[in-house]
């Protein structure tokens, strides 16, 4: 267990981490290399972004192809449902990735 | 034509022969001798000198990708970019077969810009996600969609109008 969440937990190369973009090919200049970085730009990066990605399937699909989380990513899923936008799907988006990178820690922690 | 450390003084004849090649490339020596009433060997000697050296770097068909029922979408990408790394980054997009033509720019910033196509808009954002936003020192990428093109030309070098030809001759 303890392998697969460090795997999760894992610094990426930049040709794998994450690049936000607010539109088709506009790149913002932010990206993540990480699980951990990829939480905090969920709170720094402009909203017309995540709103873009979000609705594209982006976000889940990075996390479960590249990161491998299929939990975290099926978090996020879930969250295509409801019709949320704007700052509450900022604070929804930090919320879900947050609590599981917590969860991760700890296992981090509790397998040590 | 004179011959200077690989720059040329092109004289009014070369302008001549180049404007009648760059209407149509497929013009033969003869006809081009005709029209400018000179030995179509004339002409054959100044193109093959203009070749070799490089003021002819090729020839090629201009496609009609709608009439050839090739679907693609073409954009201008904006790519700012650190400038210590700007000529790596010219030269990796120079590499990929989805641009065109690169070219850099320096107004506030140190801008490479690039025509790219691609075969809809969704492989032009993986292209620009997966292989040009990773390259070490690209700050930030605007991209611009091609909706419509009122005008592809060559700029003529024998035109009349022209600053390199008044200057030539």
């Amino acid at each position: 267990m303890g392998e697969r969440v460090s795997r999760i937990l894992r610094n990426l190369s930049r040709e794998k981490a994450f690049y936000f973009f607010t539109s088709i090919g506009n790149y913002t200049g932010e990206s993540a290399a990480s699980l951990k970085e990829f939480m905090y730009k969920i709170n720094e990066v402009n909203e017309k972004s995540l709103v873009f990605h979000f609705h594209r399937g982006d976000f889940e699909k990075w996390i479960a192809e590249v990161l491998e989380d299929k939990e975290l990513a099926e978090g996020i899923r879930k969250m295509q449902k409801t019709d949320v936008t704007g700052d509450l799907l900022r604070s929804r988006l930090f919320e879900v990735i947050s609590k599981r990178y917590k969860q991760l820690i700890s296992q981090l922690r509790f397998v040590k | 034509m004179k011959v200077k450390n690989n720059a040329f003084d092109l004289d009014a004849l070369d302008f001549e022969i180049l404007e009648a090649l760059q209407e149509d490339a497929r013009r033969t020596y003869t006809a081009i001798g005709k029209r400018l009433g000179i030995a179509h060997s004339t002409v054959y000697d100044r193109v093959k000198r203009m070749e070799k050296y490089g003021v002819i770097k090729r020839y090629m068909a201009i496609v009609d990708y709608g009439k050839a029922g090739t679907k693609s979408i073409t954009a201008i990408m904006t790519v700012f970019t650190d400038p210590k790394e700007s000529e790596r980054v010219a030269e990796k997009l120079c590499g990929s077969p989805e641009v065109l033509e690169v070219y850099t720019s320096l107004s506030e910033e140190l801008l490479i810009i690039a025509k790219v196509v691609a075969e809809n808009q969704e492989s032009l954002h993986a292209f620009i996600a997966n292989s040009v936003a990773p390259l070490p020192g690209v700050l930030r990428i605007r991209t611009s969609t091609i909706t419509r093109k009122f005008k592809e030309a060559q700029f003529s070098v024998a035109n009349p109008e022209s600053y390199i030809y008044k200057k030539k001759i």
